[in-house]
């Protein structure tokens, strides 16, 4: 029976390399990695200048594109005079998919809706190009109270528009953006204690919103903008609780020994996952956010794993290994497996669900950089002054 | 001939893999099971939640081996064995005090490194605290919690809340009330030490401890 087994497993592994490699011959817009072919479509970018060609070329590098292939399989060229005017044109046929132009708006703004197109045309995926990351930036300095200073900023999600959302001088960080909306909720120790605040980018108005002894931090919103998770330590240990946004109906969900930390949701905002230090070493969990037990989730032999995000299409769990040198993996949301992307921590899924934003440890400072994992490009932002780490994407 | 090759291919992994699932039986995975210990809890005064429906932390047994919380439909989870759950006191502020960080500046307690266990060597500093605060009845106590650089943030905080809980609970055992010990953690927020050096980091991972007083002459 043993041996019969291993046979069928050997059987459809040769099988599937076989088949892989058959496909990675015939499809030459196809890229080996592991085994498995990804595919990275090759495009050349032409006739724009140098700020607007530098804008399409991140946009399109971060969610999977060649830009240095000898034989682009596209063509997108273009003017930008009054506007940005951009065609997307077959490579070998020369035939265009589309001819479009972008008046109103920056320059900026202009480039980015290309790009989005393009992604669109050829990829079938929402653009990102648009969207806004907040995160957590270090000025590098110490307030009076031997704090280490930092802030909550948002920015473009290549890291230009940078804004600071706060000027406390105190500890504030951990942004999470309530979907779909001009709002996030934060942690700051401004009034001298770790509290979570909500906070409106348009009028810049603040709410405190969670206010208890002990340490309160981590928020989570839900999906649908209506609950929130968190971690208190109210009750005697950091544990995840859950409440509306306004802080109402407040639930202790675990009640563990040890800690808890990271809450995340699923897409359906049924299910939370979480960081436990219950088993002895971090590991991922998940709990109905309804309530109920929490179960580890089987990360296929990985440890030490923290601050998970769940992508938005449902599928895959990003995570940091914290071990070592950092590393960000990436599972199947049932579990089962786990795979090694890049060095780095704190992965946060953009709304595409492949291009995950994060921070790299340069020495003592952290920069956020931007890693999509189909094709595992990475793609520093270089934008912001200070040290940059907690990135959060607008979804 | 391309397309001829993709459908052999694809014939021989679905017979391959029909093969295999027929030949192996999936056995679900051995997800690691949380024993459901009994908790014993006092109600800590102040201790209230923020409007009627949402549960009281504290308050109420864990009855039962399946661990289900009386009066509420949550299952929460216990971790093994005995657990005290002692929540912390709402009506102690330590914004509302006068901190002396002097009184107890060299009874730091310091931890391994990922670990919140308070190590047997530093009895006495407990002893210490809690002597003095059994016999100044009018003073209260804040532990912060805090961390080496090299976590992730998230993490470090919540581990630093624990370090500052597991020695608020050697407090307790020593005699001194739960109501008047809180506690709040910085992570790596508020380094002792700078640098990346082994020494930096142990230095680091501390259990501070704040008296805090009744404020004077403040209104």
């Amino acid at each position: 029976m043993k041996s019969g087994f291993l046979t069928c497993i050997l059987a459809a592994v040769s099988a599937l390399r076989f088949a892989t490699s058959v496909a990675a011959q015939s499809d030459n817009s196809g890229v080996e990695i592991r085994g498995q072919t990804v595919r990275v479509i090759p495009i050349a970018i032409s006739g724009f200048p140098d700020e607007v060609r530098k804008i399409l070329e991140f946009d399109l590098y971060v969610v999977g594109f060649d830009l240095a292939s000898a034989k682009p399989q596209y063509q997108l060229s273009g003017t930008a005079q009054d506007e940005i005017r951009g065609t997307l044109a077959d490579a070998t046929s020369q035939q265009a998919i589309f001819s479009r132009a972008y008046p109103g708006g920056s320059t900026r703004a202009q480039a980015h809706a290309l790009a989005n197109d393009v992604v669109k045309s050829l990829l079938q995926l929402p653009g990102i190009a648009q969207t806004k990351i907040a995160f957590r930036n270090l000025p590098g300095q110490r307030n009076a109270k031997g704090e280490t200073v930092s802030e909550v900023w948002a920015s473009d999600y290549d890291g230009a528009n940078g804004v600071a959302l706060t000027a406390d001088n105190s500890i504030s960080f951990g942004p999470n953006w309530v979907p779909g909306q001009l709002r996030l909720f934060y942690t700051s120790f401004r009034a001298a204690r770790p509290e979570i605040y909500l906070q409106d980018l348009r009028s810049g108005d603040r709410t405190r919103v969670i206010s208890f002894p002990g340490t309160s931090s981590s928020p989570a919103v839900s999906p649908d903008g209506r609950r929130m998770a968190m971690v208190l330590s109210r009750s005697g240990s950091p544990d995840i609780w859950i409440a509306n946004v306004d802080g109402t109906d407040l639930r202790q969900l675990t009640k563990t020994k040890e800690l808890e930390a990271s809450p995340c949701w699923s897409p359906d905002g049924r299910t939370l996952c979480f960081t436990s230090a219950e088993s002895g070493r971090p590991s991922l969990y998940t709990l109905p956010a309804s309530g109920g037990t929490m179960k580890r989730l089987n990360t296929g032999g990985v440890t030490q794993c923290t601050e998970p995000d769940w992508s938005p299409d449902g599928k895959q769990i990003a995570f940091t290994r914290a071990a070592g040198e950092f590393t960000i993996y990436v599972m199947p949301a049932t579990g089962g497996s786990a795979e090694a992307i890049a060095p780095g921590e704190d992965p946060s899924w953009s709304p595409n669900s492949r291009t995950l934003v994060f921070t790299r440890r340069v020495g003592v400072e952290r920069r956020l950089s931007l890693l999509d994992v189909p094709s595992r490009h990475v793609k520093d932002l270089s934008r912001i002054s200070g040290s940059c780490s907690q990135p959060s994407w607008a979804r | 001939m391309k397309s001829l090759l993709s459908r052999a291919a694809l014939f021989i992994v679905a017979v391959a893999l029909v093969a295999g699932a027929a030949g192996c039986s999936k056995k679900p995975k051995n997800l690691t099971p949380l024993p459901a210990g009994q908790t014993r809890s006092s109600a800590p005064t102040g201790d209230v939640p923020l409007n009627g429906s949402g549960t009281s932390p504290g308050a109420g047994r864990l009855g039962g081996p399946d661990g289900s919380v009386g009066g509420t439909d949550l299952n929460a989870n216990t971790g093994a064995g005995l657990v005290e759950f002692v929540g912390l006191n709402e009506g102690l502020d330590s914004r509302n005090k006068l901190e002396n960080r002097e009184m107890f500046a060299l009874d730091t307690v310091y931890f391994d490194f990922d670990k919140s266990n308070v190590k047997s060597q530093y009895a006495a500093n407990i002893t210490k605290v809690a002597d003095y605060l059994k016999s100044h009845p009018t003073d209260a106590l804040l532990v912060e919690g805090h961390c080496d650089e090299r976590g992730t943030p998230d993490y470090n905080l919540a581990l630093g809340e624990r370090r500052a809980l597991a020695i608020r609970e050697k407090l307790m055992a020593a005699g001194v009330s739960g109501d008047r010990v809180t506690t709040i953690s910085y992570g790596k927020e508020k380094p002792a030490e700078f640098g990346t050096t082994e020494e930096a980091y142990a230095q680091n991972r501390r259990g501070v401890f704040v008296l805090l007083l009744p404020p004077s002459g403040l209104q």
